[in-house]
C-alpha cells in the first residue's frame, strides 16, 4: 500500500465505525446485544491477526491471553470492589504480563514447535484456572453484576446491565483497538514485523533484532486479546474458565481466517459472520461445533485468503 | 496400606498407562516423523477407537467376542477415515505445516461432533473381555490391565518390525530421512504418506479399545491423550520413534505415580510447563538425536 491510499484508509475505517454507531439506533434488541458481543470478540480476533496477520506466528494459545484479561479485570472486581475503569487497566496489565513472559520463553521457538508450546502454556493456565477454584469458582464462574458500580459519566451513572452502554462501552474499546491496530501496521514498526513474516532470515539480515520486534508484536497481541476479555468480563458481569479452553484459543483462528488474516477490517467481518453462521445453524442443529469444524476445513482449502484478504486481490489492492 | 505396598501399585498403574501412552503416541510420532505434520485430530482416533469398541461389544453378545471383534474391526475402520481424511483434505493443502494443524483441528470438531449427535454425550462402559484378578499379598490387581499391557507391547514390537523389516518400513525411513532423495529412488510418497496417517490412526484406535474397559467412552475423551502423546512426542524428539518409546515410559510412569500421591491437575500443570520448558531449551528432545 502506497501513502497516497491514506485518505481512502481513513475514510473506509472511519465510515465502518460510524455505520457501526448509527446502526444502535435501528437495530432490534437482539441484534443489538449480538453486535455489542460481536465487537469484543472482533477486539480478541484483531489482537490474534496481529501476531499471525501481520508477524506470521501461528498461536493456539490465546485464550490465555483473553482469560488473564478476564481474570485480571473480574477478581479485583468481584474481590475488591474495583470501578471498571480501574478494571479495565488491570485486566489489560495482566494480559500484558502474560505475554511477555510467554514470549520470553516461547519466541525461542518457531513454526509448528511454537505452535505447540504455545497450546501447552494456555492448557496449563486453563487447568490452573481450575485448580483455584476457591478464588476463580472455576468452570461455574464469577457474576459481577451486583458487585460492578455503575458508571459515572458527566453527572448521569448509568449501569452496566443498560444496553446502551454495552454497545458503546463495546464500540469505544473496539474503536480504539481498530485505529490503533491500523497506525501500527502503517507505522514503520509495522512494515518490519511484515518483513518478518515475509522473511525472517533476510530482515535480521539487514539488521533488525528479529526478536525483540516477535516480542512487541506477541505483547501488543495479549494486551489487545486481554482488553478483549477484560471488556467482555465487565460489559457481560461473567467470568469462568470456559474462555480459558482450547475452544476460544481457536476461535479467533477461525475468524481471522474467515475475516482475511492481515486485514484489519477482517476479524470484525469474520467474527460477525462466524457468529450469524453458527447463531443461525443453533436454529435448526445443536451441533454448533461441526459448523466451527467444517467452516475450518472448508476455508483451509478453498478460501485460505478468506473474505477481505479475496476482495483485497481481486478489486482493493489498497486495503491494509 | 503403607508406602512400599503403595508405591507398587503406583508404578504398575503408571507401566499400564505408558504401554497405552506408547502406543498412542507411536501413532502421532510415526505421522510427525515421516510427514512433518502435527495430527491435531489424533486423540479423536484415540476416541474413534473407544466408541466404536462399545459399539462392537453391544452387536456381539460375549465380552470377549465383541473385545476381538472391536480390535480388529475399530482400527480398520478409523485407518479407513484417516485415509479418507488425507486424500480429501491433507493431500490438497499439500502437507503445508500450518494449512495441516487449521485442517485437523477442522476435523477434530467433526469427529467430535459426529460422534455427540450419533452416540450421545453418555460416558458408557464396555465389560473387560477377561475377568480374573491378580492376588498380591497387598491388594488384588486386575488382571485385564496386564492384559492390556500384553497387547500393547505386542503391537509396539510389530510396528518396530515393519519399520525395521519391510519394505514400506524402508519405504517410511528414507522418506523421513529425505523425502527427495526417497522419491527419485522411486519411494511413492504420496502412498506411504498415506499409509502412515493411517497406521498412525490405527494404532491410535487401537489403544482407544484397549483402555475402554478400564475407562469408558465418551466424545470428549481424546483431548487427555493427545496432550499426553504431544509431551511424549516433544520430550522423545520430534520424530524419534525410540525417543517416543522411552519417553512414553518416563511420562506414563511418572504421571502414574505422582497422581496416586498428589493432585492430578496440579501433576498436569508442573507437566505441561516441564515439557515446554524441554521444547524452548532443547528442541531436540531429550533422549532424541539432534535433527537438521
Amino acid at each position: 500500500m502506497s501513502n497516497r491510499a491514506l485518505p481512502q484508509v481513513l475514510a473506509l475505517h472511519l465510515g465502518v465505525l460510524g455505520l457501526v454507531f448509527l446502526a444502535q439506533f435501528i437495530l432490534p434488541p437482539y441484534h443489538h446485544t449480538n453486535v455489542a458481543r460481536i465487537l469484543v470478540l472482533a477486539v480478541y480476533a484483531l489482537g490474534y491477526n496481529v501476531l499471525l496477520g501481520y508477524t506470521g506466528l501461528m498461536s493456539l494459545g490465546h485464550a490465555m491471553f483473553f482469560a488473564a484479561g478476564m481474570y485480571g479485570a473480574g477478581l479485583p472486581v468481584y474481590y475488591f470492589e474495583f470501578g471498571a475503569l480501574a478494571a479495565l487497566g488491570t485486566g489489560i496489565l495482566c494480559g500484558v504480563v502474560v505475554a511477555a513472559l510467554f514470549g520470553l520463553v516461547a519466541l525461542r521457538t518457531s513454526g509448528v514447535s511454537f505452535l505447540i508450546v504455545s497450546l501447552m502454556f494456555a492448557q496449563a493456565f486453563y487447568l490452573a484456572s481450575l485448580y483455584f477454584n476457591e478464588v476463580t469458582l472455576g468452570d461455574q464462574g464469577l457474576i459481577l453484576s451486583g458487585k460492578l458500580a455503575p458508571l459515572a459519566l458527566g453527572g448521569a451513572s448509568i449501569g452496566f446491565h443498560e444496553p446502551a452502554l454495552k454497545y458503546n462501552g463495546a464500540l469505544l474499546v473496539f474503536a480504539v483497538c481498530l485505529l490503533g491496530t491500523l497506525a501500527l501496521r502503517l507505522s514503520p514498526i509495522g512494515r518490519v514485523l511484515i518483513a518478518i513474516r515475509e522473511n525472517e532470515e533476510r530482515t535480521r539480515l539487514l539488521g533488525y533484532d528479529s526478536f525483540r520486534y516477535k516480542l512487541l508484536s506477541l505483547v501488543v497481541s495479549g494486551a489487545l486479546a486481554a482488553a478483549a476479555g477484560a471488556t467482555y468480563a465487565l460489559l457481560f458481569s461473567y467470568v469462568g474458565s470456559t474462555f480459558a479452553s482450547i475452544l476460544y484459543s481457536i476461535y479467533p483462528l477461525l475468524w481471522s481466517l474467515l475475516g482475511g488474516i492481515g486485514t484489519i477490517l477482517g476479524p470484525l467481518v469474520g467474527t460477525a459472520f462466524m457468529f450469524y453462521l453458527v447463531d443461525v445453524a443453533s436454529g435448526w442443529t445443536s451441533a454448533y461445533l461441526l459448523v466451527v469444524g467444517v467452516a475450518l476445513v472448508v476455508l483451509i482449502l478453498w478460501f485460505p485468503r478468506g473474505i477481505l484478504g479475496t476482495v483485497r486481490a481481486k478489486w482493493l489492492p489498497w486495503l491494509p | 496400606m503403607s508406602f512400599g505396598p503403595h508405591l507398587f501399585l503406583a508404578l504398575l498403574e503408571g507401566t499400564v498407562t505408558a504401554f497405552v501412552l506408547a502406543l498412542t503416541a507411536l501413532g502421532l510420532s510415526l505421522v510427525f516423523g515421516v510427514m512433518r505434520i502435527v495430527n491435531v485430530a489424533h486423540g479423536e482416533f484415540f476416541m474413534l477407537g473407544a466408541v466404536l469398541a462399545w459399539v462392537c461389544a453391544s452387536l456381539v453378545g460375549s465380552p470377549l467376542g465383541g473385545f476381538l471383534f472391536a480390535l480388529i474391526a475399530a482400527p480398520l475402520a478409523v485407518g479407513a477415515i484417516a485415509l479418507a481424511a488425507d486424500r480429501l483434505v491433507l493431500r490438497r493443502v499439500d502437507y503445508h505445516p500450518e494449512s495441516t494443524i487449521v485442517a485437523t483441528i477442522g476435523l477434530l470438531y467433526i469427529l467430535q461432533q459426529a460422534v455427540l449427535t450419533l452416540y450421545g454425550p453418555d460416558a458408557r462402559p464396555v465389560p473387560a473381555p477377561v475377568s480374573f484378578t491378580l492376588q498380591f499379598p497387598w491388594f488384588g490387581y486386575s488382571g485385564y490391565k496386564l492384559v492390556v499391557a500384553a497387547i500393547s507391547a505386542a503391537l509396539l514390537a510389530a510396528t518396530w518390525w515393519l519399520l525395521a523389516n519391510t519394505r514400506l518400513g524402508l519405504y517410511m525411513r528414507a522418506a523421513q530421512q529425505d523425502l527427495e532423495m526417497a522419491q527419485a529412488f522411486g519411494v511413492p510418497a504420496r502412498r506411504v504418506y498415506a499409509i502412515v496417517f493411517a497406521l498412525g490412526a490405527m494404532l491410535a484406535a487401537a489403544a482407544g479399545v484397549l483402555v475402554v474397559p478400564i475407562q469408558q467412552a465418551h466424545y470428549l475423551m481424546g483431548l487427555d491423550p493427545l496432550l499426553l502423546s504431544f509431551i511424549v512426542v516433544i520430550l522423545g524428539g520430534l520424530g524419534s520413534v525410540r525417543g517416543t518409546l522411552v519417553a512414553a515410559f518416563v511420562v506414563g510412569i511418572s504421571d502414574g505415580v505422582v497422581s496416586v500421591f498428589f493432585s492430578p491437575t496440579l501433576a498436569k500443570i508442573i507437566a505441561t510447563l516441564l515439557v515446554a520448558a524441554v521444547l524452548v531449551f532443547r528442541p531436540g528432545g531429550l533422549f532424541g538425536e539432534e535433527r537438521a
